[in-house]
């Protein structure tokens, strides 16, 4: 594990679990308004652990808050589609299951490392994203497969997003073995895409590339919000 | 929280004297006297019914609509573990509007009934939560004021009458607790901070002190139907008592905090062994109760959009139950 890898695994928790947490209040049914916050407060509990062991990788005495308040957007290695904006229900919870279930492979992986820091935190990530893929995937099956307008929404989610998982499984000097995950992966998605009745949408030739830092022109604002007090006070504890 | 304004003027009628009561009416108020529970199938009356849905929807409306004021600060809490610890609150919040549903709903209301109510704004909700918070303080002192209060207020309902109420109350009050310490918490960082913080802390404060001590409800004197609610012990302890607990529990903590309580008039009373306190203004208490708070408009219609832009989401859920439910059937023939 280096600084570059915990960073990306950090860096996506805690900008999924951002958005994630703009749902509160504002779910479809009360229910959904506490999973939300669950899974958001699962999320950043993660990035808490990832940023921390960057921190301790990279041996500068950053904290997980120096890294998560005081880097710029250039320097954030979240995959792109976890910073695109909620959109509506059928949205949400659709990048939630390409993710999830990426999540999870991606953990269980690394729950088998030989470093046990690094080990510790994929195995208690990896129950928490069981989960989480749990939710997302009945969801996605409840919209797929349930009225035709939840069809046509969740149809129309799957095809916006589908081009952003491409990123995952690009292998780079950071993550070589990326490409390993892409099979099981698909394999775990389209078995729920095929329960929602959802088509598997054409792979196109778009690429995102926000695991390298270039990011959409939505994360700006994301930070620019998150990290505005924080910001304010320079030095300040809270 | 959030119960305040149970005790309107004028709402419900006066016990009936013993005399002409009837058998079942007896019956009822034996077991209320001898502190038993009044369970959702037992016989009650019609007007404790009502009043206790009022009172539970209510309570559970200002939990759900409670959610809006810190869930404002959760995409900028200044550190990670704060933004932890405000989502958990958060949530906590949802969790105590769901089982106080529940309890409602064993009184005859559906959910959606209720919130039916709430959106076409016949139902009322905590009128606290028609403040605005402006800084990040905000969500201190409403941890530590707000839930304060709401502890104050539920403690009492914890021995209610009714099973389902109580038992609700009971579980809410722990978390209340908690979420106290922790607004008391932040508090103490700002206050223990730089210039600017504390400055922030002290200005919060003084902007959110008046407003809860109002949540505690009108004065005793203009609360006319408090003496029905103490015989069904539904409301144990009147609201000017439970504001004096408040006070006097919480002046000590704002010195400790080094924070100015915003009133010239406050002073210990040895006498009486309380502190004395200046007016309360009424008048803005209830100009917020009917609808002229700083937010109010604002709050309802937020619930209002998420409930309409989430109805496709839970019609798919029933269409998604109705099918499942038609597949097994097939499988069963
Ligand atoms: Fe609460
Ligand atoms: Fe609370």
């Amino acid at each position: 594990m280096n600084f570059e890898y915990a960073l990306r695994l950090g860096d996506n928790s805690l900008i999924l679990g951002q958005r994630l947490a703009e749902w509160l209040g504002h779910s479809p049914a009360l229910e959904e308004d506490i999973a939300s916050a669950n899974i958001s407060l699962d999320l950043i509990g993660q990035a808490r652990l990832w940023l921390t062991l960057a921190g301790r990788l990279e041996g500068r005495g950053r904290d997980e808050d120096a890294l998560a308040y005081l880097r710029e957007e250039r320097e954030f290695r979240n995959c792109t589609l976890v910073e695109l904006p909620n959109g509506d229900f059928a949205f949400t919870v659709v990048r939630r299951v390409l993710f999830d279930a990426y999540h999870g492979l991606l953990l269980e992986r690394l729950a088998l490392s030989g470093d046990a820091d690094l080990a510790a935190i994929a195995a208690k990530s990896k129950k928490e994203v069981d989960y989480h893929r749990r939710h997302s995937a009945d969801w996605v099956i409840r919209l797929g497969d349930g009225t035709e307008e939840s069809h046509r929404r969740a149809q129309a989610a799957l095809d916006a997003l589908w081009n952003y998982t491409h990123e995952f499984f690009v292998p780079d000097a950071v993550d070589p073995g990326a490409a390993e995950l892409h099979a099981p992966w698909l394999a775990d998605v389209r078995s729920i895409l095929a329960e929602a009745t959802l088509q598997v949408p054409a792979d196109g030739k778009f690429l995102s590339t926000g695991r390298q830092g270039v990011h959409s022109e939505h994360l700006g604002y994301l930070l620019a919000e998150m990290q505005v007090l924080h910001r304010a006070h320079p030095g300040a504890k809270w | 929280m959030y119960t305040q304004m149970m005790d309107l003027p004028g709402q419900v009628s006066k016990g009936a004297a013993a005399a002409d009561m009837s058998a079942e009416e007896r019956a009822f108020q034996a077991t209320v006297d001898a502190e038993g529970k009044i369970e959702p199938r037992d016989w009650m009356p019609e007007a404790y019914r009502k009043t206790l849905l009022r009172q539970i929807s209510q309570h559970a409306h200002s939990e759900v609509v409670g959610m809006y004021p810190e869930g404002n600060w959760i995409s900028r809490a200044p550190s990670l573990k704060r933004k932890a610890i405000l989502i958990a609150k958060v949530q906590d919040e949802g969790g105590h509007g769901l089982y106080l549903y529940s309890a409602a709903e064993t009184l005859g209301q559906s959910r959606d009934q209720m919130m039916a109510a709430l959106n076409s704004g016949r139902a009322k909700y905590s009128s606290i939560f028609n403040y605005p918070t402006l800084t990040w303080a905000d969500v201190g002192a409403i941890g530590w004021l707000v839930d304060g209060a709401a502890i104050m207020n539920q403690i009492p309902l914890c021995r209610c009458s009714y099973g389902p109420y109580a038992r609700a109350m009971i579980r809410v009050c722990k978390e209340e607790s908690f979420h106290q310490r922790q607004g008391f918490d932040i508090m103490l960082a700002l206050c223990r901070g730089t210039p600017r913080q504390k400055e922030m802390a002290q200005d919060a404060f003084n902007r959110w002190w008046w407003p809860v001590l109002q949540m505690f409800g009108p004065p005793d004197k203009d609360s006319v139907h408090s003496a029905q609610s103490a015989a069904w012990k539904i409301k144990r302890v009147s609201n000017d008592d439970l504001r004096q607990k408040f006070i006097d529990v919480t002046v000590p903590q704002a010195e400790l905090l080094g924070l100015a309580i915003p009133d010239p008039e406050l002073a210990w009373n040895p006498e009486r062994g309380h502190y004395d306190i200046g007016a309360i203004d009424w008048d803005e208490f209830w100009r917020v109760v009917n609808g002229d708070g700083p937010l109010n408009r604002e709050r309802l219609a937020t619930r209002v959009a998420a409930y309409e832009e989430g109805q496709w989401v839970r019609d798919a859920a029933v269409a998604y139950a109705d099918k499942q439910r038609a597949r097994a059937r097939k499988e069963a023939a």
